[in-house]
């Protein structure tokens, strides 16, 4: 049994199969998407003012990993347009690079959470708030890289930008002068939580992307010999995702860095 | 015997190239009038309804070049526009419903 | 849409590289298809019955797995009702069995108020997500519309297998969550926040990741029927001569591609709440059990809301479209005559599609929206119920002037309409914001949605079983023994859901474990607002009549089994004399379905045309027949 139209495109409609699947399986992303950008939407418009973060996070982190993701976008591109010409030696390289942009995106990623992770808010007993990256801790004391902000400006803390007067510096602090202690993971406040969500749910898109290009880049490439126009059309289908995924980034990037 | 729309045996690495380093650049540049945008000292709305419209130029560019939808068929470009629009009024829809409270109470 | 069959390729290209020419042998393979090692050896049991990526299989594996959910589902309502009409005596026969599987929860047989909360929440879930539809979108829509399409197969068969393999351990996770400790989730179908979050067992985050791989099975299947009928469709089969349950289909598909997301977001986000503890849906300075909680607050319960009836309301079309499709088929084929207003039909169906994602709110009037945007949705809502009347009575005046064939798929579709009629028009007040103020979370709104889906739907879906049995196993289900069922469940359906409409009009609350003792008049002498005696007793009543509606599913299942080996056998490949592709291929359809390629030539109702020789033209007939009904 033959499925009509797997390769070639049906006249009507214009498209092949996998191509049709695809844009259908965007337009569910896109309302997935969709759904998160509407809650924090609906998140940041429901905080009360001036307590919505600006500047948390690394602009310049974020503007790298923008390019990065560009830069990728373009070599699965080419990769494409390599596999339509029938040279295999710019494909394989193209998509190498892919792999390794999307990697070093994942790296870049993985180095943000983690400073997030050990970036504590400390509320000390006397109302002062500390407010820093820790560098050790035991027992007794707990020592962070940060700033003290005395507990009526607790604001300060909602905009980084305005701290720079405050000087930088080592702290350390008794634990028994500590009331609370928390780190700027998912459950901080709404912000860190949808910025851990979406960027959590992008990463993994990422992931996914990953394994699909890995496989048509290594044990996939058996194809190219035995069907080159599925394999061209499959490499095709992947670099619409994988765009897609980059599409998602472009709105992250402005809507938690950004603004 | 090869397809109508996607193959078009027109295309080579080095055109394609060209084309990806002006979008790429032009992305670059717009990545920057953000980032200079997000900076400058004038107030929330405004400054959040500048950076989304310059991401909206950016994504356009990513889903008419890099995504060849302009070279699809007009009617999927159509019909991409529209689900925008349309999901775009239903966010418009939703925030109002948060804003919306009943005569005579507060948040 | 006439003269169509030059604009399309020859059926089955044969691609370039393959060595052998055009021909219209099922059993061919390239190589490098989904299923390059079946043609020349029969399968196993294994990948003949589970990892089949054959349409029918699967069609049949999500038949009986959705029916045995309802089966369950419908169990649960059981024992429910049980605990509504006796609060808090133990359940007989099955109590022992209770108390022994769950424990605590059910000590001495009694159901407890948290059991009960879990039963009425997996009773809502199982019913809607695996039962109805599973059973109306992916076990009839996987079996007939490639069938209806002249389609070798749908078009990504191995993304059809996996939907059903995700379908599957959605159930299984929904299962397993009843036997964890504390039970199922609890905090009803639609799982507001901040209720489901502070409930401090499990059963939430269980019920959150089977809702997530539900979801991403229905988006498979989604993606799969729109390319199928997109891409797939037989030359000659243009869009205006889709048969009406395919249109049904392609509209429910969108549905479920676009509603169901921003679900799977709200779900994401709901879990994030329950294990790491975030705060998306519990506002700022939340108490729980008197104390504040220990959370950062900020969040919006309303966000909760908004993203779960962005799907929910669609899912209601989801849930009654592709029944009125069937509905259609069967009423047209049993009166013998074109269906009345065929495009009416269709482009109803689109605009209840295209509706439905923009009234969703109605369901929310209750939460302190204000009246401007609450006048916007009773206004789209109002609308709505146009396109739905208007297919409604397009399928009543198709039975005007017909020799009708009372058979009993045409028995339950004939009862769908006056039944889904009853549910639509109760909707009515519901839609308006005065009237739902009332009315809202009473036994109203339950009688209300089970009198579209329980009578409606599920009747639909019993039309579609007795009708399209004789497809998929060669023999007729026996006909004294669906009479007997379909008799039996029309009385005691109605007997089930009539009083509710009485017991929410009294002002009684639905999820209530005592079946709203604590209010009667009985116990609280004199005080106002009280509910009547003989409102609470009718409790009793519906527990009996639901009981014997149980009793009247034993012919049913009998008949399912028994038939495949003792039923009549039937003499021709098209018993019911249709005109729709599906009856044009061999009984059962093989592997790949068509021996012949159909080529079709007319539209998909042309019966008793005049000047035929039969009363009624299939749709693959050759175009110089005589065939000439106008649509």
């Amino acid at each position: 049994m033959e499925i009509p139209y797997t390769t070639t495109a049906r006249p009507d409609t214009g498209l092949y199969n996998a191509k049709l699947g695809i844009w259908l399986f965007l337009a569910s992303e896109v309302m997935l998407f969709g759904g998160l950008f509407s809650a924090y939407v609906l998140l940041r418009v429901g905080a009360p003012e001036g307590f919505w973060p600006h500047g948390w996070l690394s602009v310049t982190l974020g503007t790298v990993n923008t390019l990065i993701l560009a830069l990728s976008a373009i070599t699965t591109l080419l990769a494409w347009v390599a596999c339509k010409v029938g040279d295999f030696r710019k494909f394989k390289m193209f998509h190498a690079f892919t792999l390794l942009l999307a990697l070093t995106f994942l790296c870049v990623k993985s180095y943000e959470y983690h400073d997030k992770w050990i970036h504590y808010e400390i509320h000390l007993k006397d109302g002062r708030i500390a407010d820093g990256h820790l560098e050790e801790q035991d027992d007794q004391t707990v020592t962070i890289l940060g700033r003290i902000i005395p507990g009526d400006q607790e604001q300060l803390l909602y905009d980084l930008r305005s701290q720079k007067n405050i000087p930088k510096d080592e702290i350390k602090l008794d634990r028994s002068n500590i009331l609370k202690m928390e780190n700027y993971g998912p459950r901080h406040n709404t912000f860190t939580a949808i910025y851990f969500t979406m960027t959590g749910l992008h990463a993994l898109h990422i992931l996914g992307g990953c394994v699909v290009i890995g496989f048509l880049w290594g044990p996939g490439t058996r194809m190219w010999k035995t069907d080159h126009e599925r394999f061209t059309n499959r490499i095709e289908i992947s670099g619409l995702f994988w765009h897609f995924v980059d599409l998602v980034w472009i709105f992250l990037f402005p809507v938690l860095y950004l603004t | 015997m090869s397809d109508t729309t996607s193959t078009s045996t027109s295309v080579d690495i080095k055109s394609t190239a060209r084309l990806c380093g002006v979008v790429l650049f032009v992305i670059a540049c717009t990545t920057a009038v953000m980032i200079y945008t997000s900076f400058q000292p004038f107030g929330w709305p405004a400054k959040v309804a500048l950076i989304l419209g310059v991401a909206v130029v950016n994504a356009f560019l990513v889903a008419s070049y890099l995504m060849h939808l302009l070279s699809e068929k007009k009617m999927v470009f159509i019909v991409g526009f529209f689900t925008v629009c349309f999901f775009i009024s239903l966010m418009g829809l939703t925030v109002w419903a948060m804003q919306d409270f009943p005569v005579g109470t507060t948040k | 849409m006439e003269n169509t069959v030059k604009q399309f390729p020859p059926f089955r290209e044969a691609p370039a590289h393959a060595d052998h020419g055009h021909d219209h042998d099922a059993h061919h393979d390239h190589g490098h298809d989904h299923a390059g090692h079946e043609e020349h050896h029969e399968p196993g049991w294994m990948s003949k019955y589970i990892f089949s990526t054959d349409h029918k299989v699967i069609g049949i594996q999500y038949g009986l797995m959705s029916l045995l959910f309802m089966l369950f589902g419908f169990g649960l309502m059981i024992l429910m009702r049980w605990q509504i009409a006796n609060p808090a005596k133990p359940v007989p026969f099955l109590g022992p069995l209770l108390e022994k599987m769950l424990g605590q929860v059910a000590s001495h047989g009694v159901i407890s108020p948290e059991l009960y909360n879990s039963f009425g929440a997996m009773h809502g879930t199982i019913m809607v997500f695996l039962g109805v539809v599973p059973l109306a979108f992916a076990a009839f829509g996987n079996y007939v519309v490639p069938l209806m399409i002249g389609a070798p197969d749908m078009t990504f068969p191995r993304i059809n297998m996996a939907s059903f393999h995700a379908f599957f351990l959605g159930g299984l996770v929904m299962l397993v969550s009843f036997f964890i400790p504390g039970g199922a989730a609890q905090a009803g179908w639609t799982s507001y926040s901040p209720l489901a979050t502070t409930i401090p067992t499990n059963g939430q985050a269980f019920w959150l990741v089977g809702m997530v791989l539900l979801i991403t099975s229905s988006l498979l299947g989604a993606v799969n029927f729109i390319a199928t009928i997109i891409q797939l469709r037989a030359p000659g089969m243009t869009w205006m001569r889709l048969p009406f349950f395919v249109w049904a289909q392609f509209v429910t598909a969108f549905i479920l591609l676009l509603a169901f997301p921003p679900l799977e977001a709200a779900g994401l986000l709901q879990l994030m709440d329950n294990v790491a503890h975030t705060s998306f849906f519990l506002p700022t300075g939340l108490a729980v059990g008197g104390r504040l909680a220990d959370i950062s607050g900020g969040g919006s319960p309303l966000l909760w809301q908004h993203l779960f009836w962005f799907l929910g309301h669609p899912e209601v079309y989801v849930l009654i479209l592709p029944a009125m499709g069937i509905v259609c088929e069967v009423i047209v084929n049993n009166t013998r005559k074109p269906v009345y207003g065929y495009k009416s039909l269709v482009y109803s169906a689109l605009f209840v599609g295209f509706l439905s994602f923009i009234v969703w709110a109605h369901h929310m009037y209750m939460t302190g929206m204000g009246q401007k945007i609450a006048t916007f949705f009773q206004a789209t809502t109002m609308i709505i119920s146009i396109p739905s009347v208007i297919i409604l009575t397009c399928l009543f005046i198709s039975l005007w002037g017909g020799s009708i064939r009372f058979n009993t798929p045409m028995l339950f579709a004939l009862a769908f309409l006056p039944m889904f009629g009853i549910g639509g028009l109760t909707g009515l007040p519901l839609g308006l914001a005065p009237a739902d103020l009332y009315l809202h979370d009473t036994y109203y709104i339950i009688a209300h949605f089970h009198y579209v889906v329980a009578p409606g739907t599920i009747f639909g879906l019993f039309a579609g079983v007795y009708y399209w049995y004789p497809k998929i196993t060669g023999r007729f289900m026996n006909e004294f023994w669906g009479r007997v069922h379909f008799a039996c469940s029309f009385v005691f359906m109605n007997i089930v859901f009539m009083p509710m409409f009485l017991q929410g009009i009294k002002g009684m609350l639905r999820r209530m474990s005592d079946g709203a003792a604590n209010y009667s008049a009985a116990r609280v002498p004199g005080a106002i607002d009280t509910l009547p005696d003989n409102i609470i007793h009718l409790n009793h009543f519906i527990l009996w009549a639901a009981v014997a509606l149980g009793v009247a599913q034993i012919p049913f299942i009998i008949n399912v089994f028994w038939s495949i080996s003792h039923g009549e056998k039937v003499t021709s490949d098209n018993p019911w004399h249709a005109t729709t592709l599906e009856w044009q291929t061999p009984t059962p359809p093989p592997h790949g379905n068509f021996t012949v390629e159909p080529q079709i030539a007319r539209g998909p109702y042309e019966y008793s045309v005049p000047g035929a020789p039969t009363d009624f033209t299939p749709q693959n007939d050759p175009a110089d027949k005589k065939a000439t009904v106008a649509h």
